[in-house]
């Protein structure tokens, strides 16, 4: 009974949109079988069930109330908001939409859970399904966070510990969980995957998907298999990785533990396990054994998610185009290779500020692919690679217009590098800095030509080995003309230039 | 004013609205009462847990003028004990106030007292109290019934003009019946649970507890509505009125075979069908309808209701509110001594029970199948309300028994609901009203009605409290 998401397009071009295309070679003895579970930290203004404000680092129990503590008597009230947006990632993600979906509680001891429960969905989650990438998805649902425990003692976890320190703040907190099929093969692939899961997540608005701030978590179900075989072997859980370089080391780590344990003709051991990512050890946090028995039942404090026809409009009036669409309409509307697509739409960011530059309607206009480049290259190295350049003094325009003026030759990639060096540093215009600084090119001509002839003349031997054929040693020739114009000339023109003078 | 511990809640408000009472005065005479009933131990009836520690200034005029209302003690009541008449909540002060307690105040009903109950309302007796057991006024060598037996005994011994009570599977009718005074059972979801320290979430409902059906309209009144704190609370969809009827005339009366002959005490079905025939006299027609999954209620229930209370009280751990055990050598040993410390053993009896129908591989079997029985037992209720306008049943299937009578035989204890379970699975109200007696002691008799049909069930059992002309002064003595 559940509706179609037509709002929803996952992009069938995986190649461009995700380059996971899966490695499946039968030579390879081993492969790994890899599923996500990730934990994404909903932006809304209030919790889950109640209506504390979402703390973000203020004083431990401030934001809490008799619901998020779990007093005796208080009822949970679940949060329209919350499951807004969790339609709109159903609908990101290509799932069905649940018209009926409802809460559960999931029974377990432990002292960062008020209630001795948490209320989450089970077997009849808000989304089922969908796809994002070359990935499927198994489902999408909705619970609230746990509250956060600090264990004060040497070994910085429960055992051992002196005391542990509970804070409420994030008792509660509003979170989706959206779980994948085991599709992924390598923790490369996991990794790049999580990050168009992240893109596509912060293109939506519904968190701040940082996983250092715990706002993004994931945990990895691991198992190998004889390659090409189709039959699962035992996995493994892994969690706790909060960092994408974590996750890909803790993956990494975690298939070579079951190698190691298949080579030797073991058994991997179904168990849940914990990565430290400072000492990359992998320890196990229970086996299946001492798995939970979470003695599911629906939550008799809510009523059912009745999702209808106005939801689902609002959800749907609420999206964004999506970083895989985008993929697929930089590509197409500008020929942007697919590595320059994938980046500028992974990080919104920098694909608000490329369409911004283009928009701008510089003279000459700079061509797109030109224009990602400086963008994504020279431009991000000045900036720092994390950097949002709409933050920064380069304005798209004068960006834009640089890159035109690279373009149409007027000003030489050297010159321009001191243009942009400029503008990052003050900001301005980058035909008044050119001006200014006098750095428009040389044009070809007499001037240029007096410069190449002495040039040679102050590089006797390097001009003698051009002329015997060594093609390279034409070098410091061209760097003593780029000294003496400040980097003003065209290289390619010196080059011609150089050689035309020496008969080569 | 000649004795103003005689006079109805409804009556009192009307009198201080008139200027004839004052409601200090009138607040004053029960605080005493409760006080001495307090202060009495093993003597008086242990009707209260707590009792308010002055009387409250003047306020201006409201609805329910200032009758003072002794409230059940696992309503939670800010800065104010609300142990569920468990231990395990011991020194616990609440820091906001239960919904209905809230509007109940605010529409004029201060808080007199606490009344004592079984743990967690778990019982039939007002035997599994922290707090020692609440005897009945009737003849204080027997229970009071319960769960809300504090409740019941405390406004059928005129120490409260009304109170409040909770039930879950009768846990307000049944001692009603037993204590001979009036007991409602409002539709699942018109009374706000915010505040009500939770038993099994899905059947917990607030209910007035009073001297006469009048009482209960108007406590009823201001007690509906939908609250923003609690989900599953619902508007009410009409007003709720003061009843007048002294005829039943056209109204159809179905009685269920299951719930009135097999195990009912023969006394208590003597007075049901007295009752029976003077609602005839009043021009009711009398049909038989058939409640066929009822006998099957009780099983689901104690599967249901435990399932529920395991996760309702996982959250007493010793370790943010309440008792903790004191000298534990590590987190575990603290956590479970708390706990064993801490519940008494009907408590631990439905977590075991309910922790193990919950436990995988067990779900379908006892939580699933019980579910399936709640379901066709809503289905028998709306069947039956096709027929007929109301069913007739009696409250518990005998009167008051002793103290420590049936505390060694659960299977007995529970027996006690076999009449009322079948409401609270259903979702349905239901109110028990005295009948009769039987050996001296009050017979209740329960009407139930579709949901939200409450002003026509207060009319009719009105018509019939009217015409039973039940005394039940002899509690009051």
């Amino acid at each position: 009974m559940s509706e179609p998401s037509p709002g929803a397009a996952p992009v069938a071009g995986g190649a461009i949109v995700a380059g996971v295309a899966a490695e499946r070679s039968c030579e390879r003895e081993w492969e790994a079988v890899i599923g996500l579970e990730i934990h994404v930290q909903l932006a809304t203004a209030t919790k889950m069930f109640c209506s504390c404000a979402l703390s973000f680092g203020e004083p431990p129990n401030t934001h809490t109330c008799p619901v998020c503590l779990g007093l005796p008597g208080s009822l949970p009230v679940a949060n329209a908001r919350a499951v807004h947006f969790g339609l709109m990632i159903g609908l990101a993600l290509g799932s069905e939409l649940a018209p009926r979906s409802i809460f559960h509680r999931k029974n377990y001891f432990y002292p960062d859970l008020s209630k001795g429960y948490q209320i989450s969905q089970y077997d009849e989650p808000l989304c089922r399904g969908g796809r994002l990438g070359e990935v499927r998805i198994h489902r999408v649902h909705l619970e609230e966070d746990a509250a956060k425990l600090i264990h004060v003692g040497a070994s910085g976890r429960i055992h051992g510990s002196d005391a542990s320190i509970v804070d409420f703040n994030r008792g509660g907190t509003p979170l989706a969980e959206i779980v994948t099929e085991p599709d992924l093969r390598t923790p490369e692939q996991a990794g790049e995957w999580l990050r168009l899961l992240r893109s596509t997540l912060r293109a939506l608005g519904v968190s701040d998907v940082n996983m250092e701030e715990g706002s993004l978590r994931c945990d990895a179900n691991i198992s190998l298999r004889r390659a090409c075989s189709e039959q699962l072997g035992v996995k493994t859980e892994l969690k706790n990785m909060n960092s994408f370089r974590f996750i890909e080391r803790g993956i990494r780590a975690e298939i070579e533990r079951q190698r190691e344990i298949l080579q030797g003709g073991g058994e991997v051991v179904q168990e849940t396990l914990h990565f430290d990512p400072d000492s990359h050890a992998i320890t196990s946090l229970r086996s299946k054994e001492e798995a939970h028995d979470y003695r599911y039942f629906p939550e008799p404090d809510l009523v059912p998610v009745a999702t209808d026809g106005a939801m689902l409009q609002a959800a749907r009036e609420s999206m964004s185009e999506l970083p895989a669409e985008r993929v697929e309409r930089l590509h197409r509307e500008y020929g942007l290779s697919a590595e320059s697509a994938r980046m500028l739409a992974f990080r919104g960011e920098l694909g608000d500020y490329f369409e911004a530059a283009l928009a701008a309607g510089c003279e000459p206009p700079p061509p797109a692919q030109a224009l990602a480049n400086w963008l994504t290259g020279e431009t991000l190295a000045r900036l720092g690679e994390g950097e949002d350049p709409g933050d920064s003094r380069v304005r798209p325009a004068a960006l834009a217009e640089l890159v035109g003026l690279v373009s149409a030759k007027r000003v030489s990639v050297g010159a321009a590098r001191q243009v942009l060096d400029r503008l990052v540093s003050d900001g301005g215009d980058a035909a008044a800095i050119i001006e200014a600084e006098g750095l428009g090119a040389i044009e070809g001509g007499d001037a240029l030509e007096a410069i190449v002839a002495a040039a040679i003349e102050a590089n006797a031997d390097a001009a003698q080995r051009v002329r015997e054929g060594n093609a390279k040693a034409i070098g410091p020739i061209v760097g003593y003309v780029m000294r003496e114009t400040k980097g003003r000339a065209d290289g390619t023109e010196v080059a011609r230039l150089i050689n035309a003078a020496l008969g080569a | 004013m000649s004795d103003i511990l005689a006079l109805t809640a409804a009556d009192a408000a009307e009198e201080i609205a008139m200027g004839r009472l004052s409601a200090e005065e009138l607040f004053a005479a029960y605080r005493s009462r409760a006080l001495a009933d307090r202060d009495a131990g093993e003597a008086g009836l242990n009707c209260f847990t707590w009792v308010a520690e002055s009387t409250p200034a003047p306020a201006p005029a409201r609805p329910l003028a200032g009758v003072p209302l002794a409230v059940k003690d696992l309503f939670c009541t800010e800065g104010v004990p609300s142990q569920a008449g468990s231990r395990i909540l011991e020194g616990y002060l609440p820091p906001y106030t239960a919904t209905v307690v809230r509007s109940l105040a605010d529409a004029g009903a201060p808080l007199l007292a606490k009344t004592n109950q079984d743990e967690f309302a778990m019982g039939s007796s007002t035997e599994n109290s922290a707090y020692g057991p609440v005897r009945n006024p009737w003849d204080r060598g027997r229970v009071p019934g319960g769960s809300s037996g504090g409740s019941a005994a405390a406004v059928a011994a005129g120490l409260a003009p009304w109170a409040l009570g909770t039930d879950t599977g009768g846990s307000i009718r049944q001692p009603a019946a037993l204590c001979g005074i009036v007991g409602l059972k409002p539709t699942y979801g018109s009374v706000s649970r915010y505040g009500m320290i939770a038993f099994a979430s899905s059947l917990d409902q607030a209910g007035p507890i009073t001297r006469n059906v009048r009482d209960a309209a108007l406590l009823l009144a201001h007690m509906v509505g939908h609250d923003p704190c609690d989900a599953t609370s619902i508007q009410f969809p009409e007003r709720v009125t003061l009843p007048h009827a002294e005829r039943l005339d056209g109204i159809k009366l179905g009685v269920p075979a299951e719930l009135s002959q097999d195990g009912i005490a023969p006394g208590v079905q003597r007075a049901f069908a007295s009752a029976l025939a003077r609602a005839e006299e009043l021009g009711a027609e009398r049909h038989d309808v058939a409640l066929p999954h009822a006998p099957h209620a009780l099983s689901a229930y104690y599967v249901l209701a435990p399932a529920e209370c395991s996760s309702n009280l996982a959250r007493y751990d010793g370790v943010r509110y309440g008792m903790r055990a004191q000298d534990a050598e590590d987190l575990l040993s603290m956590y479970t001594r708390t706990r064993h410390d801490g519940f008494g053993p009907e408590v631990k009896r439905r977590v075991m029970l309910g922790t193990y129908a919950l436990s995988s591989g067990y779900y379908d079997a006892y939580y699933g199948r019980a579910q399936r029985v709640r379901t066709k037992i809503a289905e028998d209720f709306r069947a039956a309300f096709e027929q007929v306008d109301f069913i007739l049943t009696p409250t518990a299937p005998t009167i008051a028994f002793l103290l420590g009578e049936k505390t060694g035989d659960p299977l007995a204890m529970y027996l006690n609901d076999y009449c009322t379970v079948p409401m609270s699975l259903a979702g349905v109200p239901a109110i028990s009203i005295p009948c009769g007696l039987s050996d001296g002691l009050p017979v209740g008799l329960q009407i139930a009605g579709p949901a939200f049909s409450e002003n026509r069930l207060l009319e009719a059992a009105h018509a019939l409290e009217m015409a039973f002309e039940f005394d039940g002064a002899p509690a009051r003595v």
